[in-house]
């Protein structure tokens, strides 16, 4: 007999989404309702969207969802969380959100070790205010405000999160994925499941951050997009996690 | 028969193809025809090669692809598989 | 009853936690950090959260966020931080959360000093963030009043699920004062069904306050703004002193509004006819006050401390049918009873423009 062995996770609401075509957001919307499901927290998950091109995660996430201010997500969770400390917190965020102008706000958070999840996505450019350089835009990348590619000298160079955030004893499970093929995409989902089941049993702050493709303004089809990323993002942002605690 | 079924709601389909980049078995095409988005939808080109490994969903940024796999019941020999 | 001498600044703290507050968020700023002491120590002995943020920017969207979660929250903050949260405040309204801010303000603009100011009323009654939309402004003039209106800020807060401002300045928050606390009763929080605290087997809940349709955008604010015309008409508090048959009316609020009582005294004791209107809500501003008023009084002198600022809702609330006049001190500096009694003198004989 048939049985089913790849559907919609029941987080994630049955619904078209604006995202591009190829766009990875939508792997990574599944992953993260997936973990939510075979955790089987549903019921007491909250999530947290940003503002970049993922802001309608609110809608997406069938939870209950909160839109926060840009950059501040970090900060509208540990407010939730320490409301409310028996449930499972996610934000979810972009490379603006979280690595220019949220910069405060996730290190803080880190530093207090809040006991949420954090999705970073980091796709090395600004997508949803059209392809201006990201704090994670790899040096020679072209983006509509490094016309002639990112230069060390005027722009400096890009922000290693994971590397950052590790060093602060807060943060209890950090680490790199991507979800350029398959293979990494089953890893991605692995490092999610467990932020999260690291999140609930104490241990504090984790965040994931996800290598991530932008078609669109990367100017590049889906498939030669996530062959950019592998060729040009993981030997910048080597994958693995930097931080894992004691015991798991 | 086939051992796998992979049904393509196409009305989701934004025709980004890593569905069919990443197919082992290359089965997955293009259809001609445009849905109510304006992107061709992908299709499997060859249902009986599916092997139900569901790489395909994976990929998919959209959900577009539910895949079912033929299973054993309990005490059924092979050949007796419906 | 027993009366207990409270400083200004803690006598928040004591207010907001027996109005059930039992969250609080903030960072330390001159002239109310003694608030935040307060709570650090009070908080925990109720079973709440007292969490020192990095930045006020932090602070005002961990308010978003515990306010979203249901809980009765507070921060405080003084005027360069308060400029800090005005998006998130903004962002409060928009997704029609409770809570409520304190402002004890200072001189400004910029770093300006540590010294008391009324310079923050614009901010606090013109919006201040972004986008149409409105807040009580609730002014205290003594330790007591802070206590009481406390309470009243939470309840305001969760009635019209917006936030509420309590106005104070740094001489308010320093002084201390015998206090009437009352038995510490039970709060009864309101229940808010639409708080998004998980599922738990029921709806979606969503805070948020993008709508990206601008008809959707266009029904939201009018539905707010519904909100905010209720408030004005409903909730304008002000406090007359004399000044039903006076010839000119002081209008003042806050630690200023003391000095022009002894001027109002004074002034009386010498048979001149002077009185004082005193807005405890600086938004709504108290118009009903005044609608009697342009009837008898002759003048109208307003007293700040700023460069001029509630004088202009004065002016509105007269519809200028009458003289209003303005005295200010600003930087921190106090203007004193005998500086507003020669100005009364002055103007009561036709001296002022």
């Amino acid at each position: 007999m048939m049985r089913k062995v790849f559907s919609r996770p029941r987080t994630l609401k049955d619904m078209p989404t604006h995202y591009c075509p190829g766009c990875t957001h939508g792997i990574v919307h599944r992953l993260v309702a997936e973990a939510i499901d075979e955790l089987g927290v549903f019921e007491r998950t909250i999530g947290v969207a940003p503002v970049g091109c993922s802001v309608f995660a609110y809608n997406y996430f069938d939870c209950d969802m909160y839109e926060a201010s840009h950059g501040r997500a970090p900060a509208v969770a540990t407010g939730i969380k320490r409301v409310l400390p028996d449930r499972v917190v996610f934000t979810y965020q972009g490379d603006g959100d979280l690595a220019a102008i949220g910069t405060g706000e996730i290190v803080h958070a880190a530093a207090r070790g809040e006991k949420i999840t954090v999705i970073f996505i980091n796709n090395a450019i600004y997508a949803m205010t059209g392809g201006q350089m990201a704090p994670t835009t790899l040096i020679g990348q072209k983006t509509t405000t490094t016309p002639y590619g990112r230069d060390r000298e005027l722009n400096g160079s890009p922000v290693k999160v994971c590397e950052m955030l590790s060093v602060l004893d807060g943060s209890a499970y950090v680490a790199r994925v991507s979800v350029h093929n398959p293979a990494a995409v089953t890893k991605a989902k692995k490092a999610i499941k467990k932020a999260f089941q690291v999140q609930m049993a104490g241990h504090g702050f984790t965040l994931v951050e996800v290598l991530s493709a932008c078609p669109t303004n990367w100017g590049l089809a889906p498939a030669e997009a996530l062959q950019w990323l592998a060729d040009n993002m993981i030997p910048y942002y080597p994958l693995g996690e930097y931080k894992v605690p004691e015991e798991v | 028969m086939a051992i796998a079924r992979v049904t393509f709601r196409e009305e989701r389909c934004k025709g980004c193809r890593l569905c069919a980049v990443f197919c082992p078995r290359g089965i997955i095409a293009t259809a001609g025809h445009i849905n109510a988005m304006g992107f061709h939808p992908a299709t499997l080109a060859d249902p009986e090669k599916c092997t139900g490994c569901a790489t395909c969903a994976r990929m998919c940024p959209d959900l577009v692809i539910e895949v079912e796999k033929e299973v054993a019941e309990v005490g059924q020999s092979f050949d007796e598989r419906k | 009853m027993a009366r207990v001498l409270m400083k200004g600044n803690e006598a928040i703290g004591e207010g907001a936690v027996r109005a059930g507050c039992r969250y609080f968020f903030g960072y330390p700023i001159t002239p109310q950090s003694e608030l935040p002491h307060y709570l650090a120590k009070r908080l925990p002995e109720v079973g709440g959260v007292y969490l020192q943020a990095e930045s006020e920017v932090a602070t005002i969207n961990m308010v978003y966020g515990a306010a979203g979660a249901g809980a009765r929250v507070m921060t405080s903050s003084s005027g360069p931080g308060i400029s800090l949260m005005q998006e998130g405040i903004s962002y409060v309204v928009g997704a029609e959360l409770p809570c409520v801010i304190v402002n004890m303000m200072r001189g400004g603009p910029g770093l300006g000093n540590i010294a008391p100011a009324q310079s923050d009323y614009f901010q606090a009654t013109r919006g201040g963030g972004h986008g149409d939309y409105r807040m009580i402004v609730l002014a205290p003039a003594s330790v007591q009043e802070i206590i009481d209106l406390m309470k009243d800020a939470f309840d305001l807060a969760d009635r019209y699920r917006n936030p509420v401002m309590l106005a104070g300045d740094g001489v308010l928050g320093q002084m201390m004062e015998p206090v009437e606390l009352g038995a510490e009763n039970e709060v009864s929080i309101p229940p808010r069904p639409w708080a998004a605290t998980g599922r738990m087997g029921g709806e979606k809940h969503l805070i948020n306050s993008l709508y990206i349709v601008p008809e959707e955008l266009e029904k939201h604010n009018i539905r707010l703004n519904a909100k905010f015309t209720v408030m004005a008409k409903e909730e304008q508090r002000w406090e007359d002193y004399h000044a039903g048959d006076a010839r000119l009316v002081l209008v003042a609020f806050g630690t200023v509004a003391r000095v022009c009582k002894a001027v109002v005294d004074r002034c009386r004791q010498e048979g001149l006819a002077v009185g004082l209107i005193r807005p405890i809500t600086l938004w709504p501003f108290p118009v009903r006050a005044f609608a009697p008023l342009v009837e008898t009084a002759e003048q109208f002198l307003t007293v700040e401390m700023s460069m001029g600022q509630m004088v202009e809702d004065v002016r509105l609330a007269t519809r200028e049918r009458r003289p209003v006049h303005f005295y200010g001190r600003c930087g921190g500096m106090l203007p004193v009873a005998a500086d507003i009694y020669t100005q009364v003198r002055k103007i009561m004989a036709g001296g002022r423009e």
